[in-house]
């Protein structure tokens, strides 16, 4: 079948499958940024935003994402930056598989609660997992990423 | 998964006669435990134009349309306000806030996972289930019935009360299932549920009759209510923890929550 | 130092982060056959037939492989240098299984949803056999399970396959039981390990292809590109000229990816077909069909006299490599030699046992191996001795272990695989770390335990030590190439894994050439370009591989200025060079490094700058590191919070401290998921039950508090400005400063891992009755 999506701003049409998810349509159409971590929901790896909120793609089912939008990290490669600059800055970032999925996510909670506090942090990331870092640097990172964003709105 | 066709109904009619014309023609929700939860199916039936993602707060209840996400319904702040706001803190423990962005109220229920962090607080709370054919029956009710696989859930609706709530959740990690989960609510009367046991949560019919028999809820009585339902829970080993350490679990936050209900 | 020991971003942290392609999957041709492989329901079994015919008439199949498609050339496929140190007891496929999700054939098709289809058409006929499921009966048992007359040890590693042995080692100073029998206090007490899963968040990947020189092009996510290259070539008899193996991006390794895991069926279908092929392990392959750590049992004895001084160890251990060898002696032999050397004024110690052979998942080489299983058993062990004397735990080491300035025989009996090398511990600073580590924990009020009502406050701590390399045997070397416009290609054989190493050992260079960061372009770990590296394991990168680096800077910077003095045709002595500028002595002849760099490439004497250095530690110096814990236990139903865990780490220089601090954390964290989580589940026929992240709980972010890594002052003079390694040890201690800490608490000593609310309540019963 043939769905119909809007992706980093682009009208896309991509033949799919019916019981196809998300992640494999778009590895295949080379979005390599979304990436498989686990397959089951457990990891974070594959996160996407679906109508700007981050859901994770391994179990999306395309059909349902038809007509609807989606973003991948190149779709906000301004804050992508911008965060990187702060994991670099708390040496957060290590083998960075997750980190695009990182960044859609901490996107999606800047948009929902910029004044996040590092508990609300943990908690809207905890499905994110990180097996390098240990956790407390990417918290310092984003909660400068936040308070950076929260200075210049 | 394997499937031959995905259909996005126009109408609960059209859902219903699908959905009733094979076994393995299946309603879907978010499909967020598709993966785990079935491997093949002949039609998956979306009901994403149907606008059941709704949640409305009408002056006695609260109405939550079946394709309400569970975030939607974590972060809504009049279900917040119902038992100490013990559906949004159970809510808050399932999975990732991304998992909770695609599953939905619906696909939650009808799954009738016996891991389900949502059922011991959907059995306390005061809640029924409107089904297209059914109609309304009560959520305790529905636990007992087996799988309903032909029906359409439409919405859930929550009765406003002023009762108190408490949740607990004991997992080992903050991403894992249950070792145990219960709720409890204190309005007029108690209301308990055990989940996770391994199996599906149930009310805990002996162990409230007792406790609301009680005028004087003293460090007997909860230590007693504590031994009833956890006589009544009929709970077993599995992989994430053996029986023992489940009773210890319950009697421990069983007795904490109600001592927190009756504050 | 401007640019070492400074917190410098790492050189690739905003191209990753913005989803640039980078990872082995990215790289895979659009038209890679697929492969699948079909893996064995039964733990032990030969395979007497299999149907593939239908699945080979499938539209879409390319091939389906079984053992047959094989000559018998057994290998390991641990990933080490060259002889071995394990036994090659493994066939690409074989007509025996020996755990569930071993390989019993591939198939090769278009898609994955081909591939899948094959694999269910295809029907294998096994003979099972009797499984050898519980480590402890693996000697002499009725089962034999490498009987196959082709395996064979390199060297001896004590090989005994017919009794199911993989290695076998023993040593001694002194004689323990004599010590033992004249001391006043003695424990003997029996540990045991688990095996943990790596869980790095990047599955296994390869792809294939055949490049236009005919050449066999291997993108691997692996941490040993060059002995992939070696294995590959002697066990497929391709020639070694004909590979070229590169190491894109790695999603975390932590061990798991230094052996070969996909590389050797992918290789063989794009030689076979000529056509490009890829294979990507499934989560569930990555837990079940991979490897994980070598789980250990413990006999510990210690004895210690009157005044508290430690005089003999005794340490018996047996480990269950699992179905292949795949580290086996390696991984033993690091549990007494990164373990016994802490406690170096003892008058006897022995540390003997053996590495069977059974039919689960293999093990192989995780972060810390040995050493973590080693420091929990000799680390609980300690305290409990401690207990018993009744003396501060941290009194009885301050008074035992290693000082700077000391060593321990053990040094020169034990290597990794062979004998040791002797070396004194010219850096070592464990006093200071175990005191620092005390006041940030505030160990004098809070320890062993405080009432906090429904729960009990309590901390407990552990000491260790890792290493910095294979003394003798790891080599790393480096190019640099000095480019017009005055900017440096650095080119190295170490494997980036994501711990930050292209990072670190660019600042080696740019500190060297006193340049930025910016003029040295860093590429890793591809067998064609880059010089010769053993890869990213046995915390060697930051001391050998930076020692290399630091060696071709310096080289390089010598070769500059010989040059610079021949363009102003003075003596070479005469020349000095800032990093930026050529100057001549008592004269104001200069050249800035760029027109140098114009002028050698473009216009006067032209040529290419560029050096080429090696490195192999004459010895491999530890660091060392203290760690302490506060927990919260709840009195009832013994759920753990930890509050706090306090590292304070020797690891000399850090060449970046932030990305020191990462490892060290990253470590803890893993050392906790070992401590308390990570629970590996069989069934009764050795099914692993937790073979995927549902069931299998890594730490989240939720589970974690507060961790706070702190590093002392410390200078090895060995080490490339000072440092020492720092990737493994943050691993060790949580073990058994858990368990340490838990005793503190309840009175309850936790003898296995992991150390979980029920197994504490179960212990707390027993001790009742």
């Amino acid at each position: 079948m043939k769905i119909n999506i809007k992706i980093n701003g682009q009208n896309k049409t991509f033949e799919v499958e019916p019981g196809e998810f998300m992640l494999d349509v778009l590895r295949r159409n080379n979005y390599l940024s979304v990436r498989r971590g686990c397959d089951n929901i457990s990891c974070g790896v594959c996160t996407i935003l679906l109508d700007n909120k981050p859901v994770p793609s391994c179990s999306l089912l395309a059909a349902k994402a038809n007509n609807h939008e989606i973003t991948t990290v190149e779709g906000i490669q301004v804050e992508a930056e911008k965060l990187a600059k702060c994991f670099g800055e708390f040496g957060a970032d290590q083998c960075g598989f997750c980190n695009p999925s990182m960044a859609l996510t901490v996107y999606s909670l800047k948009q929902e609660n910029v004044n996040a506090t590092e508990e609300e942090i943990k908690a809207y990331l905890v499905g994110n997992l990180c097996r390098c870092t240990g956790y407390v640097s990417q918290h310092q990172a984003i909660k400068k990423y936040l308070g950076d964003s929260n200075e210049n709105s | 998964m394997e499937t031959n066709q995905f259909i996005e109904v126009n109408s609960l009619e059209e859902a219903y006669i699908l959905a009733s014309a094979d076994r393995l023609n299946k309603v879907i929700g978010g499909g967020a435990w598709l993966k785990i939860s079935l491997k093949k199916a002949k039609t998956l039936i979306s009901l994403d134009k149907l606008n059941l993602d709704f949640i409305d707060s009408e002056s006695s209840f609260i109405e939550i349309g079946a394709q309400a996400t569970l975030r939607e319904i974590e972060t809504n702040k009049d279900i917040k306000k119902l038992s100490s706001g013990i559906l949004n803190q159970a809510i808050g423990k399932i999975m990732g806030v991304t998992i909770r962005n695609l599953a939905t109220i619906g696909g939650s229920v009808m799954g009738k996972f016996a891991f389900s962090d949502l059922y011991p607080v959907l059995l306390v709370m005061d809640v029924k289930l409107k089904f297209y054919k059914l109609g309304e029956i009560s959520f305790a009710d529905f636990v007992e019935m087996p799988r309903i696989n032909d029906d359409i859930l439409i919405s859930i609706k929550i009765n406003k009360n002023n009762s108190v709530g408490y949740f607990k959740k004991a997992a080992k990690t903050a991403l894992d299932f249950a070792m145990i989960n219960l709720a409890i609510t204190k309005g007029d009367d108690f209301k308990i549920a055990i989940g996770s046991k391994p199996s599906i949560a149930k009310l805990n019919y002996e162990a409230m009759k007792y406790l609301n028999s009680k005028k004087d809820i003293t460090e007997e009585v909860i230590e007693k209510t504590c031994a009833l339902a956890i006589e009544e829970a009929k709970i077993k080993d599995n992989v994430r923890a053996t029986k023992e350490y489940r009773e210890v679990l319950i009697r421990s936050y069983l007795k904490r929550g109600i001592k927190q209900v009756i504050q | 130092m401007k640019i070492v020991n400074n917190k410098i971003p790492s050189v690739d942290g905003v191209g990753i982060m913005k989803g640039r392609k980078a990872f082995t999957d990215d790289y895979a041709d659009k038209d890679s056959l697929i492969i699948k492989v079909l893996r064995s329901p039964y733990p032990f079994a030969r395979i007497k037939q299999i149907d593939d015919s239908k699945a080979k008439a499938l539209d879409g199949i390319e091939m389906v492989l079984t053992y047959k498609d094989f000559k018998r050339i057994p290998f390991t496929r641990a990933g080490q240098g060259y002889p071995e140190p394990s036994p090659r007891d493994k066939f690409v496929l074989d007509e025996y299984v020996r755990y569930i999700g071993d390989e019993v054939c591939a198939v090769v098709g278009t898609s994955e949803t081909i591939c899948a289809k094959a694999l269910d058409l295809i029907t294998v006929e096994y003979e099972k056999l009797e499984p050898v499921l519980d480590f402890e009966k693996a000697i002499d048992n009725k089962s034999i399970i490498h009987d196959e007359p082709e395996a064979k040890q390199m060297f001896e590693i004590g090989f005994k396959p017919k009794k199911n042995i993989a290695a076998s080692y023993k040593m001694h100073i002194g004689d323990v039981e004599i010590s033992l029998s004249e001391c006043k206090y003695t424990i003997r007490e029996t540990f045991y390990t688990q095996a943990q899963a790596h869980v790095m968040l990047e599955p296994h990947a390869v792809n294939t292809h055949i490049d236009y020189q005919e050449r066999l092009i291997i993108y691997s996510s692996t941490q040993t590109p060059f002995h992939i290259r070696r294995i590959i070539s002697q066990a497929l008899e391709i020639p070694l000229s004909k590979i070229r193996v590169i190491k894109p991006r790695v999603g975390g390794g932590f061990g798991g990816k230094q052996a070969i895991h996909g590389e050797m069926l992918a290789a063989y279908v794009t030689y076979k077909t000529g056509k490009p092929a890829k294979l990507v392990y499934t989560r569930r392959e990555v837990f079940e069909s991979s490897y994980s750590r070598h789980p250990m049992k413990f006999e510990m004895a210690l004895g210690a006299d009157e005044n508290g001084k430690l005089k003999a160890i005794d340490c018996n251990v047996l480990s269950d490599t699992g179905a292949y060898g795949e580290h086996a002696l390696t991984v033993f032999m690091v549990a007494g030699s990164k373990v016994l050397p802490l406690y170096n004024k003892v008058d006897s110690v022995r540390f003997y046992g053996d590495v069977v052979y059974t039919n689960h998942t293999p093990a192989g080489a995780y972060r810390g191996y040995g050493a973590i299983q080693g420091n929990y058993a000799l680390e609980s062990a300690v305290d409990i001795l401690c207990h018993k004397m009744n003396m501060d735990p941290t009194e009885f080491r301050k008074k035992n272990m290693m000082k700077e300035g000391e060593t321990s025989p053990i040094f020169a009996i034990m290597g990794e695989g062979t004998e040791g090398t002797p070396m004194n511990m010219d850096t070592c600073k464990l006093q200071e770390c175990v005191e620092r580590g005390m006041d940030l924990i505030d160990w004098k009020n809070k320890y062993p335990s405080k009432d906090l009502g429904d729960k009990i406050k309590a901390v407990g701590m552990a000491i260790a030590m890792q290493g910095s390399g294979i003394p003798l045997i790891d080599m790393g070397s480096a190019t640099i190439k000095l480019n017009d416009d005055g900017f440096y290609n650095l080119m190295v054989g170490a494997t980036e894994i994501g711990q930050g190493s292209d990072t670190a050992l660019s600042q080696i260079a740019a500190e060297e050439l006193m340049t930025t960061m910016d003029k040295v372009i860093i590429y890793s770990s591809d067998t064609d370009l880059t010089p010769f590296d053993v890869g990213a394991y046995a915390s060697s990168t930051t001391f050998v591989s930076g020692n290399a680096v630091f060696k071709a800077a310096r080289k390089l910077k010598e070769t500059m200025i010989e040059e610079a003095a021949r363009i102003f045709d003075v003596e070479v002595e005469k020349v000095t060079f800032d990093g930026k500028t050529f100057k001549v002595e008592s004269s104001d002849k200069e050249i800035s490094l760029v027109d140098f760099s114009n002028e050698i490439t473009y216009s006067e004497a032209q040529k290419q700058l560029q050096v080429t250095s090696s490195y192999v530690g004459p010895k491999s110096p530890p660091p060392f590191m203290a760690g302490f814990i506060e927990i919260d236990i709840d009195k009832e139903t013994a759920e753990i919070d930890i509050i706090d865990y306090v590292s304070v780490v020797d690891c000399g220089t850090t060449i970046n401290p932030m990305l020191a601090k990462g490892q060290v954390d990253g470590a803890i964290v893993q050392g906790l998921g070992m401590a308390m989580f990570e629970d590996v589940k069989l069934a009764k026929n050795g099914k692993l039950i937790s073979g995927d992240m549902l069931n299998y709980k890594i730490p989240t972010r939720l589970d974690i508090n507060k961790l706070t890594t702190i590093f002392v002052d410390s200078y090895e003079e060995s080490g490339p400005f000072g440092a020492k390694s720092v990737g493994e040890i943050g691993i060790d201690t949580p073990p058994a400063a858990l368990a340490n800490a838990i005793e503190n608490a309840l009175g309850v000593r936790m003898n296995s891992l992991p150390i979980t609310p029920e197994k504490i309540l179960q212990k707390l019963k027993e001790n009742k009755k």
